[in-house]
């Protein structure tokens, strides 16, 4: 059922478009002399505007109702380890395409990243597109050799952009970032190989990377089913990232340039969260279900931890990382409580968070532009001197506090109505996180805007109109997913209806139905 | 016009939007009028809708009108839809004509205000919300009314968000309440699990249909009360309801008076079948919160010498009497003293912003006195507030006040004294606060430098559009009483109960529940003992403060609020700041102190493989293909893969 459907095929490989052109652009970028910086710019500004316009149709294309894989493309790679360029699309990974392709783009264009010399720009430019390219590629893959290597690669400009273009302590925090990730990475390569390997002789017949052959037709016992997807969870679990791993992200966060950050908040921690819904649920259900507790308690952990270390912190950009973390807790607790609303929920949230969380980094950004601090303590009564530029960052504020009718309610409100049948005591303490997320935002807000400005805060410039534009999408995307969400959750449905399914029929576990009792009409055709 | 009942939210979020782009370039008071032209939209909406219903036969009068769906998820399927039926109007009657009201007095009120149409921004926002809260046909719709005016609380009272009390004052509503949604948000998961919907006639039914578990339903309510409890300001959660005084006083009369703050009464109200299959303890919880808050702010509002101050613990105690009312199963008295309270309360709020308006920002009572004859028709109004709030027949507050208290004793002798030693503290207060700032002497002489103004220093009459909405919410607090008078033998027929025939069947029983108890045989005489206790509580404050005849009792605990407000702040200052930098510790020196001494090792391990290289990309390459190179080796050797 979860064949690699055909579906609403383009007449060209849209999917492989998407990681090249970037790949293309980079290369491009990396060839053009520095002596005419403009043609660089150009060329990487056309290229991701390009993406992000494929990223646009492929969502208007996607088939809104279909199961299965979309826009399936496949090439035999390396034909005897069974490794191929196996690319699909489904609801779970749509958002997320989209949110890669249209986010560069912006970055790219809309944050000046302070560089040196025109040398400096053409390599920023050509690492982000790297980047772009293999954030889309792990999106993308349905190959496990295949995403390892992009989830490899995202790396490697990740590590450069931080240490070329961050701030005082940027090498400490690249490194970190990159060990970090690298030592889970480790885990998932012996895994995946493991995983390709031990298949043969238990349901597949031979070996291969293919996710969907592998998910389907494996049949492993139990306990070795349980160290494999231990594998791939260290490498996830690191990546989101979960408590107690989660130390390189603050660090990162503060120290990696404001585009870093965007993407890194954006859609790079995603790949942890995907990870653990596209590979440990999809491949290992019945370890994913056995394990559950552990990941449902360190995710409702991170919820109330991370919080309340973003509390006390001083950083403003250190507190948005914590808060990133706490976030990113309820992903993980909707996750593995395996429910069609939970999951669903998690789906949105990776999008709704990679919205809110990006667009409050850059505003981080735009205040250090103008202040060149991160210290709450030095700022100061900014609402009344640049009203506009505060309405925004309420804005943003209220999606990332979860205020119904914006973008982070939807998320995580379906996050815990999902999980509470499921993973009841787990979702009562994790709801708690949003009394938590109030205050510490709030008061982050009250300390940095409100009160009487002071001398150096008096002549803080009021937005933009560059910064308008930059922000203008983020907003709009926070309200209409508020409001009407219909459109995104109707793609993420089915999708998550097929690995639920997936899920109860190789673990013990049974979807419970809602109002069972009451005997409520079942709307599920709808 | 039942069918348009989405046009009571879209008007004024409509003047909401059109504020946004437009509000500077409209301007003072054209944004103010624009903005009350809105909410009186919303009103006519509802009469109509009113009207409308009215003419129905009463199996008829609700409509559901559906506008989208909006998360619709698997078998959670909800719309954003909303229901006009008769609480639901009745609801949004009083809430659009008092907003309306407040809006023209705020037009005189924030005259001069450099943010004079963000105000109007934020109140236009705040009434969508509010009518959305009160129309949602489900809960999730209702909760996004309910944080929707929770954001526009937060904005409004800190407005004037240069001062840092007002910033605070803020946060702490904001984040109080949140402790609430917690509680509201949880009993939504309870009842999608157990019910499979959110929508109130699946859970009403399923409860009335005995197909809700006793458990559940308990549950349910109790979680439901946890955010009323929050958003009502009742105890332990009231404290965030005086710091909001800090907003401009039309805030203070809308929302932390008159509408928002009854958000938690409606929400009971309106799962009242929920309450009814819920075990016994929880309605008796119920009223024991609400009398133990209504006394305990009594005590504090007698104390206190703001005159804001003053009238916010007496809105923390009057909600108090209105949970009184649910958990006596008195949801009709609950609704009406809401109403009734809503009417004198605002009143006393716009009032007193008079009051603030003519004595140049004053608000210490102590530095009022003989009032009445500078500001005539404020102390006019201001006095029919406070005989409607002591309980003196026949303005409103007396009926709904003893409509409480009749089913308070048919429930519970302890419950029914309690209340009444309020009622006696209500009417003392009120009293007090009367004698101090409109009779007696002139006080303000000897502060005239205080207030700024050089030389001569007089309190002024506020103007014609500050005074208006004065006069018609006087003549309200005067008759209100009337939609629901009580059965005496002297009241025509059809005068009796039209509150409780116009919300049957949505509140299924009415005083027929506690027809057969002797309190209500004997109501006759109750009433009179509360009439007997509001004029003795007017008499004791007559005796202590305009004859000076019995000592002042104001002890310092009571005017601190039994410190029960500063305990919190010492502990969130002391130990809970505390506890939360061990967290901060925590995760420097333990958690990431583990991975910075494994980095470290790492790092000298990376640093050797480096010795050999030239740069990062060399060095990086190296580590990724020693390790790929090495597992292979293991797989094809160890393993036996090709």
């Amino acid at each position: 059922m979860f064949g690699a459907v055909a579906s609403g095929e383009l007449a060209f490989p849209i999917l492989s478009m998407l990681i090249l052109v970037p790949v293309g652009g980079a290369v491009l970028v990396a060839l053009l002399s520095a002596r005419r910086p403009e043609f660089v710019k150009l060329a990487a500004v056309l290229t991701s505007v390009f993406t992000g316009a494929l990223s646009i149709w492929l969502t208007i294309a996607f088939e809104r109702s279909a199961e299965g894989f979309q826009f399936v493309s496949r090439h035999t790679w390396i034909e005897q380890w069974g490794i191929s360029w196996y690319l699909g699309v489904d609801g779970i990974s749509l958002f997320m395409v989209l949110l890669t392709g249209v986010l560069f783009p912006i970055v790219i264009l809309g944050i000046d990243a302070h560089h040196k010399n025109a040398r400096q720009e053409k390599r920023y430019l050509a690492w982000m597109l790297l980047l772009q390219a293999g954030v889309m590629g792990s999106f993308l893959s349905l190959d496990l050799f295949m995403f390892f290597i992009f989830f490899e690669i995202v790396l490697v400009p990740m590590y450069f952009l931080i240490g070329g273009w961050g701030y005082e302590n940027r090498v400490y925090a690249a490194t970190k970032f990159f060990l970090f990730t690298m030592l889970g990475s480790a885990f998932m390569l012996v895994s995946i190989i493991a995983t390709a390997v031990l298949a043969r002789d238990n349901g597949v017949g031979q070996i291969t990377f293919d996710l969907v052959v592998l998910a389907e037709q494996s049949n492993f016992a139990a306990s070795t089913g349980r160290w494999l997807f231990f594998g791939f969870a260290v490498a996830f679990a690191v990546k989101v990232p979960i408590f107690p791993v989660h130390t390189w992200l603050p660090d990162a966060h503060t120290q990696a340039p404001t585009a870093g950050s965007v993407v890194l908040a954006g859609v790079m921690l995603k790949l942890g969260t995907y990870g653990f819904i596209r590979f440990g649920l999809y491949l290992f259900p019945e370890a994913a279900w056995w394990s559950r507790s552990l990941f449902l308690t360190l995710a409702v952990i991170g919820v109330i931890y991370a919080a309340i270390v973003a509390t006390m912190q001083s950083d403003l950009k250190r507190l948005v990382a914590y808060s990133s973390i706490a976030h990113l807790g309820f992903i993980v607790l909707g996750t593995f409580a395996i429910t069609t609303q939970s999951l669903t929920g998690s789906v949105l949230q990776m999008v709704s968070h990679g919205v809110s969380t990006g667009a409050l980094f850059l505003m981080v950004g735009m205040i250090y532009e103008r202040r060149h601090t991160r210290q709450i303590s030095e700022l100061g009564g900014i609402a009344s001197v640049a009203p506009i530029f505060a309405g925004f960052f309420m804005v943003i504020m209220l999606s990332s506090i979860a205020v119904p009718g914006l973008n982070g309610f939807v998320g995580e409100f379906l996050i815990l109505i999902g999980s509470f049948p499921t993973a009841r005591w787990w979702t009562v303490v994790a709801a708690t996180g949003v009394i938590l997320a109030a205050l510490y935002l709030l008061w982050a807000y009250q300390r940095v805007f409100h009160g009487e400005a002071d001398e150096a805060n008096r002549s803080f410039p009021e937005i933009r109109a560059r910064e308008v534009a930059v922000l203008a999408p983020f907003i709009v995307a926070i309200v209409f997913t508020g409001i009407y969400p219909k459109p995104i959750l109707e793609r993420i449905e089915p999708a998550v209806v097929t690995l639920v399914q997936h899920v109860e029929s190789r673990s013990g576990f049974v979807e419970p139905v809602p109002g069972a009792v009451a005997g409520t009409s079942d709307q599920e055709g709808n | 016009m039942a069918e348009l009942v989405w046009l009571i939210p879209a008007f004024p979020l409509f003047g909401f939007l059109v504020l946004l782009v437009f509000g500077r370039r409209m301007g003072e008071p054209g944004a103010g009028y624009f903005a009350a032209g809105m909410v009186f939209a919303s009103f006519a909406v509802s009469v109509g809708a009113f009207f409308d219903l009215v003419g129905r036969d009463e199996a008829e009068r609700s409509e559901v009108v559906t506008l989208f769906s909006w998360l619709p998820v698997g078998s959670l399927q909800v719309d954003m839809a909303f229901l006009a039926d008769p609480l639901s109007i009745g609801m949004s009657l009083f809430v659009t004509g008092i907003a309306g009201l407040i809006h023209l007095f705020a037009v005189g009120y924030m005259h001069g205000d450099p943010k004079f149409s963000k105000f109007f921004l934020y109140l236009n926002l705040f009434v969508a919300s509010m009518a959305v809260l009160v129309l949602g046909e489900n809960l999730l719709v209702t909760f996004l009314g309910w944080e929707g005016v929770g954001v526009c609380s937060y904005f409004l009272i800190s407005f004037w968000h240069r001062r840092d009390s007002a910033a605070t004052a803020g946060k702490k509503a904001f984040v109080t309440n949140r402790v609430g949604d917690w509680g509201v948000m949880t009993a939504m998961f309870l009842a999608f699990g157990a019910v499979g919907s959110l929508s109130y006639s699946a859970i009403n039914s399923a409860a009335e249909s005995g197909s809700l578990a006793q458990s559940t339903a308990t549950g349910i309510a109790l979680l439901l009360f946890v955010g009323a409890v929050g958003k009502s300001a009742q105890l332990p959660l009231y404290f965030w309801l005086p710091d909001a005084m800090e907003g401009p006083t039309p805030v203070s009369a809308l929302i932390h008076a008159a509408t928002m703050v009854t958000a938690g009464v409606f929400l009971m109200v309106r799962v009242n079948p929920v309450l009814a299959v819920s075990a016994e303890y929880v309605p008796t919880i119920i009223a024991w919160v609400g009398v133990a808050t209504a006394l305990f702010a009594a005590t504090i509002a007698v104390a206190q010498n703001d005159i804001k101050k003053v009238l916010a613990y007496s809105t923390v105690s009057q909600l108090g009497f209105m949970f009184l009312a649910i958990g006596s199963g008195a949801y009709v008295a609950a609704i009406f003293h809401m109403m009734t309270h809503a009417a004198f309360k605002a009143l006393l709020f716009l009032g007193s912003g008079s009051v603030i308006h003519g004595m140049h920002e004053e608000q210490d009572m102590r530095k009022m006195g003989a009032l009445r004859i500078a500001m005539p028709i404020t102390a006019g109004t201001f006095i029919i507030g406070w005989l409607a709030i002591a309980g003196v027949p026949p303005f409103a507050g007396f009926w709904s006040k003893d409509e409480i208290l009749l089913f308070a004793l048919a429930s519970s002798p302890a419950l029914y004294v309690v209340g009444l030693v309020t009622a006696l503290l209500t009417a003392y207060y009120m009293t007090r606060q009367v004698i101090m700032v409109f009779l007696g002497t002139a006080r303000w002489e000897s502060h005239a430098e205080e207030h700024g103004a050089h030389g001569e220093f007089k309190p002024h009459e506020s103007s014609p559009i500050m005074l208006l909405p004065l006069i018609v919410l006087a003549g309200l607090s005067a008759v209100m009483g009337i939609i629901q008078l009580p059965s005496f033998s002297w009241i025509p027929k059809d005068l009796q109960y039209r509150l409780e025939h116009w919300l049957h069947p949505i509140v299924a029983f009415g005083e027929a529940s506690i027809s057969d108890t002797s309190a209500y045989a004997n109501k006759g005489w109750f009433a009179l003992l509360a009439v007997g206790i509001a004029l003795a509580g007017i008499g004791l404050a007559h005796l202590v403060y305009s004859k000076r005849s019995l000592p002042v009792i104001e002890p310092q605990i009571m005017a601190d609020g039994w410190r029960y407000d500063a305990t919190i702040s010492d502990f969130m200052g002391g130990p809970g700041r505390r506890s939360f930098e061990g967290m901060v510790a925590l995760d420097e020196k333990v958690v990431d102190g583990a991975v910075n001494g494994s980095a470290t090792l790492v790092r000298s391990l990376s640093g050797q493989l480096r010795r050999g290289q030239t740069g990062f990309v060399r060095n990086y390459a190296a580590v990724i293909g020693i390790g790929v190179v090495v597992m292979l080796l293991w797989f094809v050797v160890g393993r036996g893969v090709l």
